[in-house]
């Protein structure tokens, strides 16, 4: 009788734990949804804005006042539930483009996303085709020294020719 | 006796003329660039190209919320740079409300403040800090700053007179009320 009742208290005493526990991980995670947005998350978005003032200084790593108080708006921003895209949006209505780290995808600003492959490619190439030419020199007999070059190609294509005939008359 | 010579091929005349295009389109690309972005700007003794403008809420003038530059041809005009970031803004700020409650009423002076880069947050703070009570207008874009040719910082004030012509840049503070009448002066 004693060691049934030892046990119920047992049982009690672990399902008042669990609901505890349990209460706990909700009240926490209910927290968690209210409060403002980290540095963490501030610093996502702000370093992929650039300061207007102090030209091609991160917003992130910016000392200044003004990009302290531009973080700020970020963090408000997202505590707003406005999305990362929303919030570089506003950045560029109210500032420009020039603040994006990376230019928007439209129009002349095109150019910068295809021009440097395009010449890494273009360059690339001539790079290959010289190689080949310096690595493959073509030698000419000079038969009298007076031979030209157009002459060498001339009596190589004779050659050739012959060479062509002999293996016709082989078949 | 056996001479040995290398040949060279020269490069295929498509390429030549393909890689002399893309040059020439490029350079045309750069200087048509170059001028959309410097132009127009202000110049003293020239007329200023027209900027919109759409002031702070509570900051308008005569209540219109947006207008043209155009719109105050016919009075004088006191554009003045500033950012709540900007510590020598401050200096000027109360010197500028009390010249601005000197010509106010004569409706023949008109001061418009244009925020550069700022938080509404930031900018409504320092307008309510220095009772400021002439219109203000964000920069937006910073298109108001890049037309006047914003030359060195904050604060800079430009002064256009009643023909539309830029007659005077201040740049820096101004340091008293005798010193923005002055400024004013000068385009009478």
């Amino acid at each position: 009788m004693k060691r049934l009742f030892e046990i119920r208290t047992l049982r009690v005493t672990f399902y008042v734990l669990l609901f505890i526990a349990l209460a706990f991980a909700t009240f926490t995670t209910a927290f968690a949804q209210d409060t403002t947005p980290t540095d963490d998350e501030v610093n996502a978005i702000a370093k992929q804005l650039y300061c207007p003032v102090c030209e091609n200084t991160p917003l992130d790593v910016c000392p200044t006042e003004a990009c302290r108080q531009w973080r700020e708006l970020i963090r408000q921003q997202l505590a707003e539930g406005k999305t990362e895209e929303e919030i570089k949006q506003y950045f560029v209505a109210n500032y420009g483009a020039r603040v994006l780290s990376e230019p928007p995808r439209t129009g002349f600003n095109w150019l910068v996303y295809i021009l440097p492959p395009v010449f890494i490619l273009a360059g690339a190439f001539f790079l290959f085709r010289s190689f080949r030419e310096w690595t493959k020199p073509r030698a000419v007999e000079a038969g009298t020294g007076a031979e030209t070059e157009a002459g060498a190609s001339v009596s190589e294509d004779d050659y050739i020719a012959r060479l062509e005939e002999e293996l016709k008359k082989r078949k | 006796m056996t001479e040995t010579t290398t040949s060279k091929r020269s490069v295929p005349l498509w390429i030549q003329i393909f890689i002399w295009g893309l040059l020439v389109g490029l350079l045309a690309l750069v200087g048509f660039g170059l001028n959309r972005a410097s132009n127009p700007m202000a110049e003293v003794g020239k007329p200023v190209p027209n900027f919109d403008l759409v002031y702070y809420e509570g900051y308008e003038h005569n209540g219109v919320a947006e207008m043209k530059l155009s719109d105050l041809r016919g009075k004088v005009v006191l554009v003045n740079i500033w950012a709540s970031w900007c510590k020598p803004c401050e200096q000027e700020a109360p010197e500028l409300e009390q010249a601005w409650q000197l010509y106010k009423d004569s409706g023949d002076v008109v001061f418009v403040g244009v925020d550069y880069v700022d938080t509404p947050e930031g900018a409504f703070g320092y307008l309510k800090k220095f009772s400021i009570t002439f219109p203000n207008a964000p920069d937006l874009e910073s298109n108001i700053s890049s037309i006047l040719n914003r030359q060195m910082g904050v604060p800079e004030t430009y002064l256009i007179d009643r023909e539309g012509v830029l007659k005077q840049i201040k740049i820096g503070p101004f340091a008293s009320v005798e010193e923005i009448q002055a400024f004013i002066a000068s385009a009478e």
